[in-house]
């Protein structure tokens, strides 16, 4: 009985964070990410070799068969390194939604191609949480018609998962096929990629799961990836307290260094004390998706909601203790500021996730 | 991460099930806001029900007048969602149970374990903490209250303040400059003072709860025996940190925040404006679920704070926060209880109409105070910065500086 990383899921993140601090660090982000926003394919492929594309595929299929408090701390590892790879949709929602949903064939088809991080998977969840500007896709004798926003990880993209009708069907889609076409959308956030899918006509490669099995399957994924965004958050808030924290140990003002003023001590102290309650909030909506299913919905709803609540605070004030060069190109820190933002509106932004929480738990009419 | 309920555990959660329904007639109900003071009878009546079953004093030591159960998380947990489920006492707490007892088993001697341990379980003896002082409230180590050696004695004279429950209670734990030529820091030791010991006097003091909660005490040469310092002379800042550890856990207890917050869920419920229930308006339901976010968050805190305390590793930065996170929580759940009643929130000393017996007024009041109390969250703040983050301590200013030359 514990409550706690194990030794495993440890070493996991010290050795994601020794390969992105050697590998790619931030000055090697700024050059991956100046051109175009997105995913980096030899990143991609380093950290698939290193397990993280599959960490969530069955072992018979390929991957390391892992839980998701296992994909939360490698999440957390990834955003502190603001590493720019397609993690949360090919390696958490995708196999989630397969392993779900999908027929044994499909899932011996697909699967082992996702473990490798080969096939990389654009999830169009936006309509899921809300429908703006007329999106939205259906079934029109065989074929996807419409248009999905946001699509994660889409530019890129082998692949889309296409929910219909609110998850009620779940289409997977051959991102070369006829009537399809994507735009790449432009972020804060260089570091994470996001596609518009206009569908005209386009046939489905798969259909994943029959009635109820796809709106469960649906469900998972959004709760999945709920809680892997929080951890997100929890590793771009930590990187940023401990930026801080160092930076106040050097800076020198009125003879000291800023450290030493308790006006710079409160903020840091602040970031910590709203930090890590929420790691402890994070671990267990991870470890209840696998364990406590009763729970896995609603606390994903609160960890992705509080995480986006006191992230902002964090990342601004990190920025702060920093003073003017906080604020520059340059000294970076608006790489974790941006990565936090974009975590905060995806798969539900905080208002609407703890009205899902308070439904779930019978207290909305 | 390992939470799962093997069937021990439902087995477990079926006794304290059983043991509730069979004994729910008797018992004591769950308040909102910190429980303290001396034990009625029923109180004491079921304190001693919950320890014979093993559902409180569990981990301490059976020689001692406890269960003696290895520490387990998760039947802590079970207790603790199983009595706030049914709205009973989780038992007698305060600062003898929670704050001396871990600290005797910590530092004390064998007989001070046994003098002490099992009559403060069983809540026949109250305790009071006798630490601030005029002069030392966020500055601790400057106590000033002194113990002069005579002969196998210590003649005890000085003022403490903001003393809980002194007025209650039979004996004192606190600290008193007992090396006069030593160390601000090492000058202390840490002691137990019978409070009828003559030379004592307590003066309660009126706060802004219309209570009195706490007091000052008066020492004039009150006689203590050498044998009633607690681990070594001069060791008393040490020793008191121990304690201090464990007020700060207590005064932010997540179980008392989940039963505050199931409260609060309870009048939201029940409480109507224009015809329609407080649970039922977006904007204050909204506010429910940030709290209970943060709530949870503290929940799962300190299951992790206590399997590094099982483990004996030191959680480090993440076990400095809690008091100042759980504080605050409590104050807030307190001010949207008010906030649910609208103008009626604001009725108190049982006025006409008042609700729940103006306890969420009580707890606002008294929340602040304990944001105040056991180290301000201004002070809790720089331990976190120094001791959690290594950040410098702050310099002593220029201007006092220049003042003394």
């Amino acid at each position: 009985m514990d409550f706690a990383l194990s030794e495993e899921q440890m070493l996991l993140a010290k050795t994601l964070e020794r390969y992105l601090e050697e590998e790619c660090p931030i000055t090697r982000v700024r050059e991956l990410v100046a051109e175009r926003a997105g995913h980096d394919g030899g990143t991609w492929k380093d950290l698939s070799e290193l397990g993280v594309a599959g960490i969530l595929v069955p072992e018979e299929h390929g991957g390391s068969g892992l839980t998701l408090l296992d994909s939360a701390a490698t999440a957390e590892s990834l955003a502190r390194g603001v590493a720019p790879v397609p993690f949360l949709g090919s390696a958490v929602m995708a196999p989630i939604a397969l392993a779900a949903a999908g027929s044994r064939e499909q899932q011996a088809r697909w699967l082992p191609l996702l473990a490798t991080g080969d096939c990389r998977v654009g999830v169009a969840a936006t309509e899921l949480v809300s429908t703006r500007d007329g999106a939205g896709v259906e079934e029109r004798s065989g074929c996807l018609h419409g248009t999905a926003l946001m699509v994660i990880d889409g530019p890129g993209a082998d692949h889309f998962l296409v929910p219909l009708a609110g998850g009620e069907r779940l289409a997977w889609v051959d991102a070369q096929a006829p009537g399809l076409s994507t735009t790449r959308l432009k972020t804060i956030d260089r570091t994470r990629g996001f596609a518009e899918l206009e569908l005209d006509g386009v046939k489905v490669e798969e259909w994943l799961g029959e009635g109820g099995a796809a709106r469960d399957a649906t469900r998972r994924m959004l709760t999945a990836g709920r809680a892997v965004l929080a951890a997100d958050l929890l590793g771009a808030c930590a990187r940023a307290i401990e930026l801080a924290v160092a930076y106040a140990g050097q800076r020198e003002q009125f003879g000291r260094v800023i450290a030493s003023f308790q006006a710079v001590k409160h903020l840091c102290a602040e970031m910590v004390a709203e930090l890590e309650p929420a790691r402890s909030l994070v671990w267990y909506a991870a470890y209840a998706f696998d364990a406590v299913p009763a729970d896995a919905e609603k606390m994903a709803c609160h960890a992705k909601a509080h995480l986006s609540e006191i992230g902002p605070f964090i990342v601004r004030t990190a920025i702060e203790v920093h003073g003017g060069v906080g604020f520059t190109d340059e000294q970076n820190l608006h790489y974790w500021f941006k990565r936090v933002g974009v975590d905060r509106q995806l798969l539900g932004h905080p208002d609407s996730l703890r009205e899902e929480a308070a439904r779930l738990q019978g207290w909305v009419d | 991460m390992d939470l799962s309920y093997g069937s021990e555990y439902e087995s477990f959660r079926e006794g304290v099930r059983r043991f509730i329904a069979e004994n729910k007639a008797s018992a004591p109900r769950a308040g909102i806001g910190v429980a303290s003071g001396r034990a009625g009878g029923d109180l004491i009546g079921w304190q001693a029900k919950l320890i014979e079953h093993g559902y409180a004093a569990r981990n301490i030591p059976r020689e001692y007048g406890g269960y003696g159960a290895e520490p387990d998380i998760l039947k802590r947990v079970i207790l603790d969602e199983e009595l706030n489920a049914a709205g009973v006492s989780r038992g007698i707490g305060g600062q003898g149970p929670e704050m001396l007892v871990p600290t005797l088993l910590e530092h004390g001697s064998e007989s001070q374990k046994r003098d002490w341990i099992g009559p403060t379980i069983r809540g026949e003896v109250v305790w009071c903490q006798g630490y601030s002082e005029p002069g030392a409230g966020s500055d601790l180590a400057n106590v000033q209250t002194r113990a002069v050696e005579d002969g196998d004695d210590f003649l005890i004279t000085g003022q403490k303040i903001w003393t809980t429950t002194a007025h209650l209670a039979q004996m004192m734990f606190g600290l008193f400059r007992t090396e006069p030529g030593a160390s601000k820091h090492g000058g202390l030791s840490y002691m137990l003072v019978p409070m009828d010991t003559p030379g004592i006097e307590v003066r309660p003091l009126a706060t802004m709860t219309g209570e009195s909660e706490f007091n000052e005490v008066f020492f004039n040469e009150a006689r203590v025996p050498q044998s009633n310092v607690v681990g070594e002379r001069g060791e008393g800042w040490k020793i008191a940190n121990t304690t201090l550890r464990h007020e700060r856990t207590m005064l932010a207890a997540s179980a008392q925040l989940e039963s505050a917050l199931l409260a609060l869920l309870a009048l939201m419920k029940e409480e109507q404006s224009n015809g329609v229930r407080a649970i039922d308006s977006p904007l204050l339901r909204d506010r429910l679920l940030r709290l209970q976010s943060r709530v949870l968050a503290l929940k799962y805190h300190d299951l992790r704070m206590l399997t590094a305390r099982i483990r004996g590793e030191s959680p480090g930065t993440a076990a400095l926060v809690t008091k100042l996170a759980g504080c605050e929580v409590s104050h807030q759940i307190a001010a949207l209880g008010i906030d649910v009643m609208g103008e009626l929130g604001v009725l108190y000393e049982g006025s006409p109409r008042e609700r729940n017996g103006g306890r969420w007024q009580a707890l606002h009041m008294f929340s602040l105070g304990l944001i105040i109390g056991g180290g301000t969250a201004q002070i809790q703040k720089n331990i976190i910065s120094e001791r959690g983050l290594g950040m410098p301590r702050e310099p002593v200013a220029q201007f006092q500086l220049q003042e003394q030359r």
